[in-house]
Formats: structure tokens, C-alpha cells, sequence
């Protein structure tokens, strides 16, 4: 009896059991799927940077960034023009994306009845299931014989593709949006009403300003969307590599062009291609870096 | 008491759907006292707590009858705008909840959306207030940094401060010390103490002692109705029903 009930224990605590081996191998598989997609990013990125070094090298990045003209049959790669076509076009969508997409996001989590919101929210998301190319399809159909007839020009411009990418990335704002306001504890809602403020004063004073994390990460994540969007944009914005400050002219995006010339790019242009490319990594780990920064940020204050 | 009440509700029932929350209950708050809302969990307390400045509106489903009236005119009236309403009749709830900004910001906050813009008269405010809080000593040195970095007690007296900058009438306080230490009760009810010589306070609370030692009248409730009522110290030594005498000696509750 005594020595059983020394020895059952011992057994336990001494030998491994089988089931820890499992967990250990369990533990190794899955370490090396993580390891798989890391190694993943790093091999995309030495082979986009490789790839671009030549075109990097005989230029200077800065003369890359900086030069105006984009003529890929005389060896001319200066990608300024796609630059500013980025910027503004993601500009643009912005603009339009924001206000519509955190004042869609209010609406689901602070007014509507749950009947309505449940209606809207399989519809959003259908909105963020669309093929790009489907937007792209309707920018040219619908949008660009509109603004052809409204502002005249072709059409196709930077404003075009401004527009086509804010219902694009719609979706991403107000799905976290929505996600963030109503992660807000109702303590907040409560203390508000109570002190006789109204509803709108409750959002705009309390609700939106401790939401502002998550909605700055929405942005910013929609952002990311917004400047690494190829198709859409190629189809609609006219792809003109000339640098312009005017939202109704033509234009060139980096993705766009890169999907645009890769087709028919050899040699030097090829590598200008992924040089372009690698300035678009860059700018979209630097969005997703402060995406980080602010996440994190709006955990310690609150 | 009835006709010297500041609120006072007659006959009042509430339903939460088809669930009747409270059963016809009449009971009068005298100005310038506190009275304590006593009984088991679920008994109704806090639903007639949360019915004096109508913030059961925010719950679907919520179906009341009978009256509350604020001096006289009665709060469910179809014509009554519940923004004035809070204002005059102002809650602290049973954890303290602060906004996610500054200690100034906080109370700032009330006097703002009732259209003090201000900067002097606002810092004139933030100031009394937490002086009739009793934590303008603890604060008045780090008005700028977070209220949530505040301690549990401290943030709870932040939250009576962020009421009274808005100048209410009555207070109705929801377990204001159920979330915090012995040490921060103990200065959460010296501060109730004090506030009751202005205002009507009503206070919900599980803790008889506590009752005991704050209140001046007492309302004991059980499943949805109001047992009885009266002076405290009477219906401590004296309850007239049995209920109220199992709760009170520990029987149930």
C-alpha cells in the first residue's frame, strides 16, 4: 500500500508520457509552417530588390525617385510621375473613403437597429468579395463616360481611379471601424447619457476619439490597399506616366505600370520594373510599420 | 414624505418584455437626503434606480406605467426631453467609468456639451468640482494625465466629480462601492456623507451596514416589489415585515 503510493505518482512527474511527444511534434510542424511564410517574404523581397539592383545601381535611387520622364524606349526611368500618380490617386480615394466609410461604421454600431445592421453588413462584405477587375470593368463602363461628359477630357484619370478605389477599400474601414466602436465598453455610452449629452455629442466627443486607434489603423491598412491596387486603377486612370498636380488629368500608378509594361519589358526595363516595385514595398511596409505603431500606442493609453 | 419629495414615483411598474421587473411601486425621495435601495439580487433596485433619469430607454423592450415625477411634473411624459432630464437627475454607476482621456477632460467633458466653451470658467469648474469630490489634493497637480491611470476609488470619485460639474439635482448612484477597496468605500462615503447636506441622493447598495452608516431613509425590496420603507434607523431595529427581517438577519439575500 505505502510503496504504490509513492511509486504512482513518480511515474507521473519522471517519465514522459507519449502524449508530450505529440504536443513536441505537433509543436515542431507548425513552427516550420510559420517558418515557410516567412521565409516566403524574404525570398519575394531579395528577389524583387535583386532583380531591381542593376537598373538602382546605374541610375542612383534618388535620380530614380526624383527624374520626371518615364520613356522606357530610350532607357529613361524616372519614376516621379508614378509616384505622384500613386499619392494622389490614393489620396483621392481617401478623401472620398473616409468620411463615407467611418460615418457607414457609426451608423451600424451606434444607430441602426440590429435589423438594418445585419441586412447592410453581408452587403459590405459582398462589396470587399468583388474581383477587381469587376470595378475596373464598371469604372470604364459607367464612371469614366461620366466624368468624360461632366468635366470633358477623355475621362480616364487620376480621379477616376480615386473614385473606383474608395468603394474598393470601403469595405476594410468600416469593418474595423464597426469592430472598434463596438469593442467600446458601454460604461462609456452610459457615463455620457448621464450626464445629459445628447447621442451625436456621445459619438463625436467620447465614442470617435476613443476609437481612434483602430480607426487609424483602418485608414492606414486601407491605404495599403489603395497603393498596391493594380487592376482597377490601370484600367481607369488613363496610365500617362507625366507628373501632374490635377486630380481630372490622366495618370500612372506604380502598381499600374509595373502590371501594365511587364508584359512586353525586357532587359533594363524589366529591372526598372521591379525597382519601381521595390519603392512600392517600401512605402507599404512603411504604412503597415505605423499601422504597428499606432496599434500599439492606443493600447498603452488606454 | 410624499409630498415633500423632490422625486417621487406613484404606482410604478416596469416590464422587460414580458417580464415584470417591478410591481406597482410608490416611494418618495425627500431633497437634501439620502435614501438607500435595499434588497436581494434581481429584486428591482436597480431597474428603479436606472428609471429616475430614464437611462432603461437605451434597452429594448422596456415597457414602464405609473409616474416618476420631478417636482411635480411627471419624466415619462411623452413631451419630455431626457437630455435636460440626466442632466438634472445625473447617475454614478457600479464601476467607475471614466472617459479614455484626462483627469481635465473628464470633467470637463459635461459642462462642454452643455455649451461652456470658456477656457477659465472651465478650469474654474474642473476645480470646484473636484474640490466637492474630495480629490482635488490628489489630482490638482496632474490634471493632464489619463483618469484611467487613476486608482479604482480615485476613479470613482473622478466620476462624482464629472457629475457634479454639470450642477444636477439629485444623484442617483448605482453600488458606487461595490468595486473598490474598504479604504476607497470608506472615502467614497465620507464624500456621499458630505454631498447629501446639498443634494437628493439615492443610493443602491447590497451592503446593509453601508445603508446603515449613509442613508437616512431606506426602501427594502424584494422579486420586483417595495417590502417596505422608512426612517433607517427604524427600519433596521423594527421591520414590520418578514422579509424584510430574514434579509436584514442574514436568512437569505
Amino acid at each position: 500500500m505505502k510503496k504504490n503510493s509513492v511509486e504512482t505518482p513518480s511515474t507521473h512527474t519522471i517519465h514522459k508520457d507519449p502524449g508530450a511527444r505529440k504536443e513536441k511534434t505537433i509543436h515542431i510542424v507548425l513552427l516550420l509552417a510559420a517558418t515557410v511564410s516567412l521565409l516566403a517574404l524574404f525570398l519575394i523581397t531579395a528577389f524583387v530588390v535583386g532583380e531591381g539592383w542593376p537598373v538602382m545601381v546605374k541610375h542612383g535611387p534618388l535620380n530614380l525617385i526624383l527624374g520626371t520622364d518615364w520613356t522606357p524606349s530610350r532607357l529613361s526611368f524616372g519614376m516621379l510621375p508614378q509616384l505622384t500618380g500613386t499619392l494622389l490617386v490614393t489620396l483621392g480615394a481617401l478623401l472620398i473613403a473616409v468620411p463615407l466609410g467611418v460615418g457607414c461604421a457609426i451608423f451600424l454600431a451606434e444607430l441602426s437597429s440590429e435589423k438594418v445592421a445585419n441586412l447592410l453588413r453581408p452587403c459590405i462584405s459582398l462589396l470587399a468579395a468583388v474581383p477587381s477587375v469587376v470595378y475596373g470593368f464598371l469604372g470604364v463602363i459607367a464612371l469614366v463616360p461620366l466624368l468624360r461628359s461632366t468635366f470633358g477630357g477623355s475621362g480616364y484619370s487620376l480621379l477616376a481611379g480615386s473614385i473606383v478605389l474608395a468603394i474598393m477599400i470601403l469595405p476594410s474601414i468600416i469593418n474595423i471601424s464597426e469592430d472598434t466602436l463596438r469593442a467600446l465598453p458601454i460604461d462609456y455610452r452610459e457615463a455620457s447619457l448621464a450626464l445629459g449629452s445628447t447621442r451625436w455629442q456621445t459619438i463625436w466627443r467620447v465614442l470617435l476619439p476613443a476609437a481612434r486607434p483602430g480607426i487609424v489603423v483602418s485608414i492606414i491598412l486601407a491605404m495599403g490597399r489603395a497603393i498596391g491596387e493594380t487592376m482597377a486603377v490601370m484600367m481607369v486612370t488613363g496610365n500617362r506616366a507625366k507628373v501632374t498636380g490635377a486630380l481630372l488629368d490622366p495618370g500612372a500608378t506604380m502598381a499600374g505600370t509595373i502590371g501594365l509594361e511587364w508584359s512586353y519589358a525586357a532587359d533594363e526595363h524589366s529591372s526598372a520594373l521591379f525597382a519601381l516595385g521595390t519603392f512600392l514595398f517600401i512605402v507599404i511596409m512603411l504604412l503597415n510599420g505605423v499601422a504597428q505603431l499606432v496599434t500599439s500606442r492606443g493600447r498603452v493609453s488606454q | 414624505m410624499m409630498q415633500s419629495a423632490k422625486i417621487s414615483v406613484q404606482d410604478f411598474s416596469l416590464y422587460y418584455g414580458a417580464f415584470h421587473a417591478l410591481k406597482k411601486i410608490s416611494l418618495g425621495f425627500p431633497p437634501r437626503s439620502l435614501t438607500a435601495l435595499v434588497g436581494p439580487s434581481g429584486c428591482g433596485k436597480s431597474t428603479l434606480l436606472r428609471s429616475l433619469n430614464r437611462m432603461n430607454d437605451l434597452i429594448a423592450g422596456v415597457r414602464v406605467e405609473g409616474r416618476v415625477s420631478l417636482e411635480g411634473s411627471n419624466i415619462y411624459d411623452p413631451d419630455v426631453d431626457v437630455v435636460p432630464l440626466r442632466k438634472k437627475v445625473g447617475m454614478v454607476f457600479q464601476r467607475p467609468n471614466p472617459f479614455p482621456m484626462s483627469i481635465f477632460e473628464n470633467i470637463a467633458y459635461g459642462p462642454r456639451v452643455h455649451g461652456e466653451k470658456k477656457r477659465s470658467r472651465l478650469q474654474d469648474i474642473v476645480e470646484q468640482s473636484l474640490k466637492s469630490a474630495a480629490l482635488w489634493d490628489e489630482v490638482k497637480d496632474r490634471l493632464d494625465s489619463p483618469a484611467l491611470k487613476l486608482s479604482g476609488g480615485q476613479q470613482q470619485r473622478l466620476c462624482i466629480a464629472r457629475l457634479l460639474a454639470v450642477e444636477p439635482e439629485v444623484l442617483l448612484m448605482d453600488e458606487p462601492c461595490s468595486a473598490l477597496d474598504p479604504i476607497a468605500t470608506e472615502k467614497v462615503e465620507e464624500l456621499v456623507m458630505d454631498l447629501k447636506k446639498k443634494y437628493t441622493i439615492v443610493v443602491v447598495t447590497h451592503n446593509i451596514a453601508q445603508a446603515a452608516r449613509i442613508s437616512d431613509y431606506l426602501a427594502f425590496f424584494y422579486l420586483g416589489e417595495m417590502i417596505e420603507s422608512g426612517v433607517t434607523r427604524q427600519l433596521l431595529t423594527n421591520p414590520t415585515k418578514h422579509q424584510t427581517e430574514d434579509y436584514l438577519t442574514g436568512r437569505f439575500g
